[in-house]
């Protein structure tokens, strides 16, 4: 099929940017939407242009590089999944396709479509550590914890660190994130000791970097590829108000 | 770094605020309950209405004295409105320092009209209570030609002989329509109530609050209109 793209261009952070349009011959409807991305290098490569720089890894949908603006929606129109696991046979012959960076403060421009995301880190920084011993593989049934539990823990940490939450909130609010992450360890028995700590020195540092707040929208549970869901952030807004009557958060 | 903690940190951080706003706001919720409730006793004639305005005076008697407890709940009443608004205005802002720039393109996937405007209508309900104190608290010259102080039945039915104050009164009603569908489940939300298992209950509880109140208060000024209220 043939398409229009209409692509962010930008030189680095501090250019402007502008969107440039690019026509694209005979993408197969089995690519994914990088490959198409891939192909359209190759065209501007041969035509003596610099070639797009956008962000990928393992174009399997687990690493959380790849992040795209496609269409006005976060990661394309397909619900829960990534861009690279977005497939052309979703869009048809002749389409027009925006592709914007993530716009966010927090998630400055670096090149094109490749935006810094190390805010999310500096947020996992701020949560510190948590009190189990390293060194030799824990015994399996010490710490005896519900199905039911793990398997909310594991639906926590199931998120790849993609951003897509961020881009689509009319807030810039990095909530879902950070509820997730404050989430998978609040609900495990080794995330205790330093649970209520952990709420409020995430919160700040989220609050730090730049995010927005939460108005409950709900944009980013819509386009999260690993559909975490609300809850967390309910969760999470609990262990804040109970962090806030315990005093919690001194722990540097 | 250091950060703050305990409650004085509630004020500080984006979720401490929304906390503040969800209390506020339940506050605001039980208020225009109850003065919608009311407001419906016009209906059963001046006298019955009369007396329970003045009724509302002496509430709490005989622990407060006239009008006392009715002013408590004023200040109340006024301080929460003003850190509900402070919370808008101070996360509005922090919400615009958040993206340097627009999308060319940007699609809602499942967001709701109440949700997205949430903050149009918090600044369309500001101006209405302004309006509304002046047009029957204060009985200003000009917003009500024939205020009566301690005469509430003359002020309303005089006040709604007016085409403008209607058509205010009715915006406001679809403003306060669409807050409380958005604000009453998101207040569960933001207070950690929510959850998958009992969202759509809430979503219903939200749905209802946000057609009976604003209906409620609608009829008043509607059987002026039709003079089924009259002088
Ligand atoms: C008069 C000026 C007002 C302004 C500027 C205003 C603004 C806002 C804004 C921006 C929100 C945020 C929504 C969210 O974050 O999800 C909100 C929430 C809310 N508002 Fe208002 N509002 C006003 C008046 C009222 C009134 C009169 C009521 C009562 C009916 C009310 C009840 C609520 C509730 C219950 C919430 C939910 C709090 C939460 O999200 O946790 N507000 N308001
Ligand atoms: S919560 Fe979802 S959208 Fe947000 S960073 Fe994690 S995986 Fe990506
Ligand atoms: S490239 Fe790894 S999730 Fe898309």
């Amino acid at each position: 099929m043939n398409l229009k793209l209409r692509v962010w261009r930008q030189k680095n952070a501090e250019s402007q940017g502008r969107l440039v349009d690019y026509e694209l011959k005979d993408v197969s409807p089995e690519y994914s939407f990088l490959e198409m991305l891939d192909l359209l290098n190759e065209k501007l490569m041969r035509e003596g242009e610099l070639p797009v720089a956008f962000d990928h890894d393992c174009r399997e949908g687990i690493c959380g590089m790849c992040g795209l603006m496609i269409n006005g929606v976060a990661h394309g129109p397909k619900a829960a999944v990534t861009a690279c696991q977005l497939h052309m046979r979703n869009f048809h012959d002749g389409d027009t396709i925006v592709i914007e960076p993530w716009r966010a403060t927090a998630f400055p421009i670096i090149k094109d479509l490749v935006v810094n995301r190390t805010a999310f880190d500096r947020i996992i920084q701020a949560a510190g550590y948590i009190s189990v011993s390293t060194g030799s593989a824990p015994e399996a049934n010490n710490t005896p914890i519900a199905k039911t539990e793990a398997d909310l823990a594991m639906d926590a940490a199931a998120c790849i660190g993609c951003g897509a939450c961020v881009a689509a909130c009319p807030n810039s609010s990095a909530m879902l994130f950070t509820a997730a992450k404050a989430s998978h360890l609040a609900l495990m028995p080794q995330g205790q000791p330093e649970r209520y700590d952990r709420a409020v020195l995430m919160v700040n540092a989220m609050d730090e970097e730049g995010f927005g707040g939460c108005t409950n929208i709900g944009e980013c549970e819509a386009v999260c590829p690993k559909e975490i869901s609300l809850d967390f952030i309910a969760q999470l807004n609990r262990d804040l108000i109970k962090a806030s009557f315990m005093g919690a958060g001194k722990r540097l | 770094m250091s950060v703050a903690t305990g409650v004085i940190m509630l004020p500080r951080t984006s979720i401490g605020k929304k906390v503040i706003m969800a209390i506020t706001g339940l506050i605001w919720v039980g208020f225009v309950t109850f003065h919608m409730y009311g407001n419906l006793k016009i209906l059963a004639g001046a006298e019955y209405f009369n007396a329970y305005a003045e009724g509302l005076r002496s509430l709490g008697a005989p622990i407060f004295g006239h009008g006392h407890l009715l002013f408590v709940a004023r200040l109340v009443l006024i301080f929460s409105l003003l850190s509900h608004i402070w919370a808008a205005v101070t996360l509005a802002m922090q919400a615009r320092g958040a993206r340097p720039r627009n999308y060319a393109l940007k699609k809602s996937v499942q967001a709701t009209f109440a949700s997205l405007y949430i903050r149009w209508g918090g600044i369309a309900l500001f101006f209405f209570v302004l309006y509304h104190l002046a047009h029957l608290t204060w009985g200003v010259p000009g917003i009500n030609n024939h205020f009566i102080p301690g005469n509430p039945y003359n002020n309303v039915v005089m006040g709604f002989s007016s085409g403008p104050a209607i058509v205010f009164y009715y915006v406001a009603l679809i403003a306060l329509s669409l807050h409380l569908y958005h604000g009453v489940w998101s207040m569960f939300q933001t207070l950690g109530l929510n959850s998958k298992e009992y969202s759509s209950m809430i979503r219903l509880l939200a749905l209802a609050l946000a057609v009976v109140v604003p209906l409620g208060f609608a009829i008043p000024p509607l059987a002026v209109v039709l003079g089924i209220v009259t002088l």
